[in-house]
């Protein structure tokens, strides 16, 4: 019977099918789409047979990926038709041919709503299938009390009931907030004791939706719900059409199981004790039988009750019985099985003690990691990863090295980041991470980014035992005969700081080492000759005494790319050849790097924040199930692999640069920011750079106390008071850092948008969670509302708006408390909305400023302190930090060179912008004194001013702001320039000379 | 949740789709590329699961179709494979002996079949008797519906004669 019965549905279906090729198919549709169009337009003559085909054969059109922009109406309009083969047709149509956005479908809501409370139960059937499938807001909106009605009509058949409970869920994921379900529990457990199982399936789908959006309510489900799984798993009671090759029906129990994954524990012991039992009948009870589906089924039903063991945390022995039974799922020949055992023993790995058994389960691991199967080798390469510790690491990185010679390109990328992250997490000594990492520049150059490489760079340049070590690994790299660029750059870079190390070595000699490292110039992109230029002056450097043949030879080198028309080669050359003509003044310049200030690793940051994106992306999917759009984006995914931007690349271009660099630059690009930002929506990129940029400064709280860690807020808030912006604060659960919040800022005037991350690492999901703001009396601000539960492994975002009364130097406090087990956990961090922010950088020339200062006339609109005790800087220093609190120093205003003058405007609501005007005298002699002047037309607000100054000029951290004295340079104040400019050691060098 | 259902031949054309969440005809038809590019290389000996885009495709294959339904990654693969096999029985003994032929014809019953059997992406009706008896329902309204057609049009004819 291959006939559709619509001879002419018959007959276009043919002709598409003998169509060579695709251009023919082409023309075929296009003719028969024009045919159709000119039918419907004419469309008094059409009976309803000719529409129904015409409407499918536009569907069939459709189906084959052609557009189909006419007749969406004719396939609307058959909806409302009387008789049921059109209305069928018209049904169907619709629901494949619309989505729920289309605003035809507004057009045919009334009739729908007609058929679903009318009485013919074939119409109900069919609006309601359409509904649960393409339904949106506005269906929600005028048809959830309707279906909510037939769902629990006790004159309904079953037919229309089932369908009405999908329908039902449906429009309440999409759109909670519409859906009424208050006071649904006793409706839902009325469903729950439903006889005919296909309405109890779809009833059991929709309490799925309903206690994940909100366990709490659903609690009188939960005996019901294990009831319902003891019946099936017992086979009681159940009618023979409704078991799956002998298995009560397989999809009723993985959806009860599901369903009870959500309530976060079972109290009643009666409950959790006929729990258990059926579970541990489950586990133990599943065997494996020749029959494909039946084993299949059966299977569905065993890994479910797996996951709900998980979940429930159960006792010890049923857990190692769970491990052991996942260890024999991973050496099964059935690749699906051995698939989801490496699937759920990666999940298994959550839970604790349970570690040590896995691990001896590692070789069968390594086995799958050469299956024939994708699927199969992606899994046990994450399965591999999250088992990794101290005491394999060294196993299995080696495994993932030796896989990556062989691994399809789809998975080196994954592969190599995550073999750069065990080899640093877990290193048994510090060479062999080096060893691992120039391997996999070797092996797999393409896909190491330079997050890698940049790591690696760090911890040689901070461990000196190594960099001998390094120097030579690398100068063996060189050896090979072609070498992947990264390894150009790496090895130039280590040859360039540490080959002196090796000057006694054979084949190590500068001449010898600038000979091979220059071999390798013509082959390589424009962004890596700087580096080799960088190199070349540090060979030249530490060529002592001076070889004058190879001083030519680099000097030619220089002068050849002087005239590069790439600007960073051009200034490099024009620098480096200017400098080395200096002679002594070069040794202190291109003195060997500094050590990098401990960091997170750029590398593990990166894989926790994917983390917290897929954390963030399932709790959108969270929320999607419960209401809006699940649809998945098709957009090219981002490859882990990134461009490195430009701040990444800065920390190695220029690694003298401490923290606090960082932190004026990332203050600069805000002040920058904030000088555009009148014509910026705050959703551009730039706010996305901007918080790229303050990511590096995210500041986790070491392990501890939550007294601890709230000292450690506390410090590093007065520590570094300019970068407050970024202060990501974790306040700590006992071991683990189970709170992370972080915030993100926009500050525009006296107002400001401040983005609270508040985010969950933990498996479980946090409850109770308080956030309250305790604003100081001169700000407004408004939390938007916090949720209640932070799911597990998520991040929720609470946007703030700060409005700006009046000058004060108090601090809005964040009184964050969530329950966590059964502690409640309480923190108060501070919150970055400091006097500065509502300061903006104004220049002022001398015309303008003496009148201003002379009409500001003595206390109490112009106040004078000698301040002592300042931590001594340079001048130029001083300048910086004026800058980056957003006080603008003009240069040469006041005549004593010793002097500094800064002017900026103040923003609040109260008043109207207020000019402020500062001058600082300092003493050349002794630089822990000096006396600060600060004007302005508002006594508070010079007072707070001045206080304010003072604070920062007293408490800056010593230890991180010292090594600037033995950098090149200070970064120069330039808060207009992009803050990519001061991460040029060029423009530094500038600056110097 | 069940977010899409394909049928795509050995080949590659399409023989049936069905989408439960929102996508436009351009995201639909890239889906469609991607994922036969996936599918239809995998080998016979593998598992019936591939992950893509942060979703997971279960597939099978009947004869020279692939029956794919895209999930969400915390879903339960094996169950998703049986309500595959479920349709096909279920199209198994509607057609009696279903072949990717009557497929391509029918195209349209394959779409109420499926309708039965699931709704918003979740499963519908468990029993194969139960569909099977819907579906018969449907199909003897539609041809009341057509005897009732051709019998008025009878009596019009005899009418005007």
């Amino acid at each position: 019977m291959a006939l559709s019965g619509m001879r002419g549905l018959s007959v276009f279906i043919s002709d598409v099918r003998n169509c060579q090729n695709k251009d023919q198919e082409r023309l075929r549709v296009d003719k028969e789409l024009g045919n159709i169009r000119t039918r419907f337009k004419n469309e008094k003559g059409l009976s309803p047979y000719e529409k129904k085909k015409y409407v499918w054969k536009m569907l069939y059109i459709f189906m084959l990926g052609y557009d189909v922009d006419f007749g969406h109406m004719e396939a609307v309009s058959l909806i409302s038709a009387p008789k049921y083969p059109e209305k069928q047709v018209g049904y169907i149509v619709t629901s494949c041919l619309l989505n729920e956005n289309h605003d035809f479908l507004r057009l045919a809501i009334n009739t729908v709503r007609n058929d679903i409370i009318g009485r013919n139960e074939t119409f109900q059937c069919l609006a309601l299938t359409m509904v649960g499938n393409i339904g949106g807001r506005d269906f929600a909106e005028s048809l959830a009390p309707d279906v909510q009605k037939l769902l629990i009509s006790s004159s309904c058949r079953p037919l229309v009931r089932k369908k009405a409970a999908l329908c039902l869920l449906r429009l309440f994921r999409k759109n909670p907030d519409v859906v009424n379900v208050d006071g649904w529990v006793d409706r839902m457990a009325q469903l729950l004791d439903e006889r005919d199982l296909g309405v109890l399936t779809s009833s059991m789908s929709l309490l799925v939706a309903l206690v994940s959006n909100n366990h709490e309510a659903y609690w009188s489900c939960l005996p019901k719900c294990v009831k319902t799984l003891e019946r099936l798993a017992r086979n009681q009671d159940i009618p023979q059409e409704y078991t799956y090759y002998g298995i009560p029906s397989p999809w009723l129990q993985v959806k009860t199981m599901r369903a009870l994954q959500y309530f976060p524990t079972i109290e009643d012991p009666n409950t959790r004790r006929s729990l258990f039992e059926v579970l541990q009948r489950i586990l133990m009870g599943t065997d494996v039988v020749k029959n494909v589906n039946k084993n299949n089924a059966s299977h569905a039903v065993l890994f479910e009750a797996l996951a709900l063991v998980m979940h429930l945390d159960a006792e010890k022995e049923m857990m190692s019985q769970c491990v052991a039974l996942l260890g024999k799922f991973i050496a099964v020949r059935e690749p699906n099985i051995r698939y989801l055992g490496l699937e759920n023993m990666t999940r298994m790995l959550l839970v604790t003690d349970v570690q040590d058994i896995i691990k001896r389960h590692q070789a069968q691991i390594i086995t799958s990691l050469k299956d024939p199967d994708i699927s199969i080798r992606r899994r046990a390469l994450d399965l591999l990863y999250g088992m990794c510790d101290i005491t394999n690491a060294k196993d299995i990185v080696e495994e993932l090295l030796q896989y990556l010679s062989t691994a399809e390109f789809a998975m080196r990328e994954e592969l190599s980041l995550k073999a750069a992250i065990l080899a640093e997490k877990f290193a048994p000594d510090l060479s062999w991470y080096v060893d691992v990492i120039l391997q996999l520049i070797d092996k797999a150059g393409d896909f190491v980014s330079d997050d890698i490489w940049f790591r690696v760079v760090q911890f040689v340049t901070n461990n000196e035992d190594l960099q001998p070590y390094a120097a030579a690994k690398a100068r063996e790299y060189l050896d090979k005969p072609a070498i992947h660029e990264t390894m150009v750059k790496v090895s130039a870079y280590l040859l360039g700081e540490f080959g002196h190390l090796l000057a006694r070595r054979p084949g190590c000699s500068p001449k010898e080492l600038f000979s091979i490292i220059h071999e390798k110039l013509p082959t390589v992109l424009s962004s890596t000759i700087p580096i080799l230029l960088s190199t070349y002056a540090k060979i030249l450097m530490h060529t002592q005494p001076p070889d004058p043949e190879l001083q030519n030879q680099i000097w030619g080198i220089f002068n050849k790319y002087e005239s590069c028309i790439d600007a960073e080669i051009q200034q490099r050359a024009v620098e480096y050849h200017a400098l080395s003509r200096k002679g002594a003044s070069l040794m202190d310049i291109l003195a060997e790097m500094p050590k990098f200030p401990e960091r997170q690793s750029a590398l593990i940051k990166k894989a926790e924040d994917t983390e917290v994106d897929t954390a963030e992306q399932s709790a959108i999917k969270l929320r999607a199930q419960q209401q809006m759009s699940s649809a998945l984006v098709v957009t090219d995914q981002r490859p882990a692999n990134g461009t490195p931007s430009g701040i990444q690349l800065s920390l190695v271009k220029v690694p003298s640069m401490s923290i606090n660099e960082d932190q004026n630059m990332a203050e600069q690009g805000l002040s920058h920011e904030n000088g555009i930002l009148s014509k910026v929506d705050p959703q551009t990129p730039s706010a996305d750079l901007l918080g790229d940029l303050l990511g590096p400064l995210a500041i986790e709280g070491p392990p501890g106390t939550d007294v601890q860690s709230q000292q450690n807020i506390v410090s590093g808030l007065e520590n570094v008071p300019n970068t407050v912006e970024a202060a990501a604060i974790v306040p700590v659960e006992e071991q683990t850092n189970s709170v992370q919040i972080g915030i993100k800022a926009e500050w525009r005037a006296h107002q400001g948008r401040v983005v609270l991350f508040l985010g969950n690492k933990n498996t479980s999901p946090l409850v109770s969670v308080h956030a309250i703001i305790l604003p100081p009396s001169h700000l407004k601000i408004e939390l938007s509302l916090v949720p209640d539960t932070i799911p597990p492994r998520a991040q929720v975002q609470c946007p703030l708006e700060v409005v700006n009364l009046r000058p004060s130097r108090d601090v809005a406090v964040l009184d964050f408390s969530y329950k966590f087990g059964n502690n409640m956990v309480n923190a108060k961090l501070r919150l970055p909305a400091v006097l500065n922010k509502f300061l903006h950088p104004i220049s002022v020339s001398g015309d303008e400023f003496f009148p201003q200062w002379r009409s500001l006339s003595g206390p109490p609109l112009k106040l004078q302190e000698v301040v002592r005790g300042v931590r001594p800087m340079p001048l130029l220093d001083m300048a910086n930090l004026f800058n980056s609190f957003r006080l603008m120093v003009s240069p040469g205003l006041d005549p004593n060179p010793n002097n500094l003058v800064a002017s900026t405007t103040y923003y609040s609501e109260s008043t109207r912008p207020m000019l402020c005007l500062i001058r600082i005298e300092t003493d050349p002699a002794d630089r822990t004194q000096l006396r600060m002047t600060v004007a302005s037309g508002d006594p508070t607000l010079t007072f707070e001013l001045k206080e304010f100054i003072k604070e920062q000029l007293v408490s800056i951290p010593t230890a991180l702001r010292s090594p600037m004295a033995a950098t090149p340079a200070p970064p120069i104040p330039q808060p207009t320039s992009p803050a990519a400019a001061l991460t040029d050691p060029g423009a530094m060098l500038a600056g110097l000379l | 949740m069940i977010h899409f259902v394909l049928l795509i031949s050995r080949q590659g054309k399409v023989r049936l789709t069905k989408w439960y969440s929102p996508y436009t005809q351009k995201e639909r038809t890239k889906v469609l590329r991607e994922l036969s590019g996936v599918i239809l290389t995998r080998g016979p000996k593998l598992c019936n699961f591939v992950e893509w885009r942060g979703y997971k495709v279960v597939y099978k294959r009947y004869a020279s179709l692939y029956f794919c339904m895209c999930i969400d990654e915390e879903d339960n693969e094996l169950e998703i494979l049986e309500i595959i096999h479920h349709y096909v029985e279920i199209l198994d003994r509607y057609f009696g002996s279903v072949c990717e032929l009557d497929l391509i014809f029918n195209f349209h019953k394959a779409y109420y079949i499926l309708d039965e059997l699931l709704i918003a992406g979740e499963l519908q009706e468990s029993s194969k008797k139960t569909v099977a008896r819907l579906i018969a329902a449907q199909d003897s309204l539609v041809e009341a519906a057509k005897e009732q057609r051709s019998s008025i049009s009878n009596i019009i004819a005899q009418a005007t004669k």
